[in-house]
């Protein structure tokens, strides 16, 4: 559904992604994980086309997402920090959103009506906290029944209620066949939710593959303990590297 | 595209600061008709109120407008529209919006207390001046990553060409005082948008006959049919091109 194919990108001298390859196919769940600064929102920015890559092609099924728009028809995506503007109210947001896909009419307000955000509809964005904030971010990237989701850090921030209510709802779209990306520090919430797992380190893949998988390559039976292994590994090719570098 | 824009102008429309542009305008407007009858001597006012402040304004709301925008444009840089379209809803609301405030402010005065052929180009140099300007500010505003540095070359923008400018002529024109120089001004002034707009507007008033022989020459220029399709070519130029450079980098920009 989504293959990413040699993406590089440059910020500055600083090399976030380095000739990346990565295909998400329909049906699965993916844990994107990988320390801080390995890239992973900008992987999903260069997908939504917020970043645009230096070389390289993203396809959203089949087409090239370069000079095209309609592909983000079937994304939802639940941003790590929502930025909205603060004057607008919450229905306003939720009809704009609306007006922006006019051909769709049919919306899922699961996710609305769980977190009561029918009753807050004239609180401006701005007075709102960061969990409802999130909240709203949630309910937006499922609103449109898209067939991809995006979503990054998604349980960050929310109270352990909301958090339950939110995995209900991935795992429902997930049971769907829909094609679901997590990134996400919270192990426990990636076991839970996801079938496939990939690491990455330093703006390429380290490991893309199932968590069986990588439960067997790692030789441990959890899914904690296995990319705490995953994690040294990485370590131990950088500092062989290093090593490498002084001879 | 109109749907963006809608969004962009409510949201604009609706700010505290339209309000007060607008009735800050009026109120110049207003007591510079009260002080005279003469209606050159009031546009002459108003031109000397105008060429000062409306780029400034301009320059300093575009700038804050876009960063204080951002947050929206991100969020819809996520939904199936065009790069180009949110960019351009966002620019021509605040040059619809400074424009509005302009023909209000100093339009509602005119209708009530008589307007000439001076008072109607002194509006729209008001609106070519302030989209001008919106567009320095929008360029500024996506070439850096700094809501301070932006405002800051916005502001550079605006010292350069209303005050450093015209002192560099100056000194040109005093240096080569001992050659024909009215060809050479005329370039000069096509050099500066904020220049033009003045000249256009001196033209309309008698006093262009105070300027001696240069004034002579830039009356004759300037009524002509070739001069003010000259000027207008330039001014749309000022308008286009910050503008258009604007919209390439916002294009290929990171979010």
């Amino acid at each position: 559904m989504i293959s990413v194919h040699n993406i590089s990108k440059k910020f500055g001298k600083l090399q976030v992604l380095n000739e990346f390859n990565l295909e998400f196919e329909l049906g699965n769940s993916y844990a994107l994980m990988g320390p801080n600064g390995s890239g992973k929102t900008t992987l999903i920015k260069t997908i939504l086309g917020m970043v645009i890559p230096d070389s390289g092609d993203i396809r959203v099924g089949n087409q090239s997402i370069k000079g095209d728009v309609s592909y983000r028809k079937q994304i939802g995506y639940m941003p790590q920090i929502g930025h909205y503007p603060a004057n607008i109210k919450i229905g306003q947001l939720f009809s704009m959103m609306k007006d922006m896909r006019p051909e769709i009419k049919k919306y899922d307000l699961e996710l609305v009506e769980a977190y009561g955000l029918e009753e807050m509809k004239d609180k401006a964005m701005g007075t709102l906290s960061g969990g409802t904030r999130q909240k709203v971010s949630a309910a937006l990237a499922f609103l449109f029944h898209p067939s991809i989701l995006i979503l990054d850090e998604p349980t960050a921030g929310l109270d352990p209620i909301a958090v339950e209510v939110l995995k209900a709802k991935i795992k429902k779209e997930r049971d769907q066949g829909k094609l679901i990306l997590i990134t996400s520090h919270i192990l426990s919430d990636l076991e839970e939710l996801t079938n496939r797992a990939i690491y990455i380190y330093e703006g390429e893949v380290f490991f893309s593959n199932t968590i069986e998988e990588l439960k067997e390559i790692t030789g441990e039976s959890k899914f904690s303990p296995a990319i705490a292994k995953l994690m040294e590994w990485t370590l131990k090719k950088k500092s062989k590297k290093t090593i490498l570098n002084h001879v | 595209m109109f749907k963006l824009l809608k969004y962009a102008l409510y949201d604009i429309l609706k700010s505290r600061f339209a309000i007060i542009y607008t009735v800050f305008l009026a109120l110049v407007a207003i007591s510079i008709y009260q002080v005279s009858d003469d209606l050159s001597k009031v546009s002459l006012s108003l031109m000397n109120i105008m060429i000062l402040f409306i780029p400034l304004i301009s320059a300093v709301f575009a700038t804050t407008h876009f960063y204080n925008n951002l947050e929206f444009i991100e969020l819809m840089l996520a939904q199936p529209v065009k790069r180009i379209h949110v960019f351009l809803s966002q620019l021509l609301a605040v040059v619809i919006m400074l424009s509005l405030s302009i023909l209000l402010g100093f339009g509602l005065p005119m209708l009530l207390w008589g307007a000439d052929s001076s008072l109607i180009t002194l509006l729209v140099v008001g609106v070519v001046l302030s989209s001008v300007f919106a567009g320095f500010a929008f360029l500024a505003s996506v070439l850096t990553r700094d809501k301070a540095k932006a405002i800051g070359i916005s502001l550079a923008l605006w010292i350069y060409f209303s005050l450093v400018y015209d002192g560099l002529v100056l000194y040109i024109i005093y240096s080569f005082a001992d050659y024909p120089l009215e060809k050479a001004t005329l370039a000069l002034v096509m050099l500066n948008p904020v220049d033009l707009g003045r000249i256009l507007m001196l033209m309309q008033l008698d006093i262009s006959a105070l300027m001696g022989y240069t004034g002579a020459f830039f009356q004759q220029f300037f009524s002509s049919g070739s001069g003010i399709f000259i000027a207008t070519f330039a001014l749309l130029i000022w308008m286009l091109v910050p503008n258009y450079l604007a919209t390439r980098i916002f294009r290929k920009r990171d979010f």
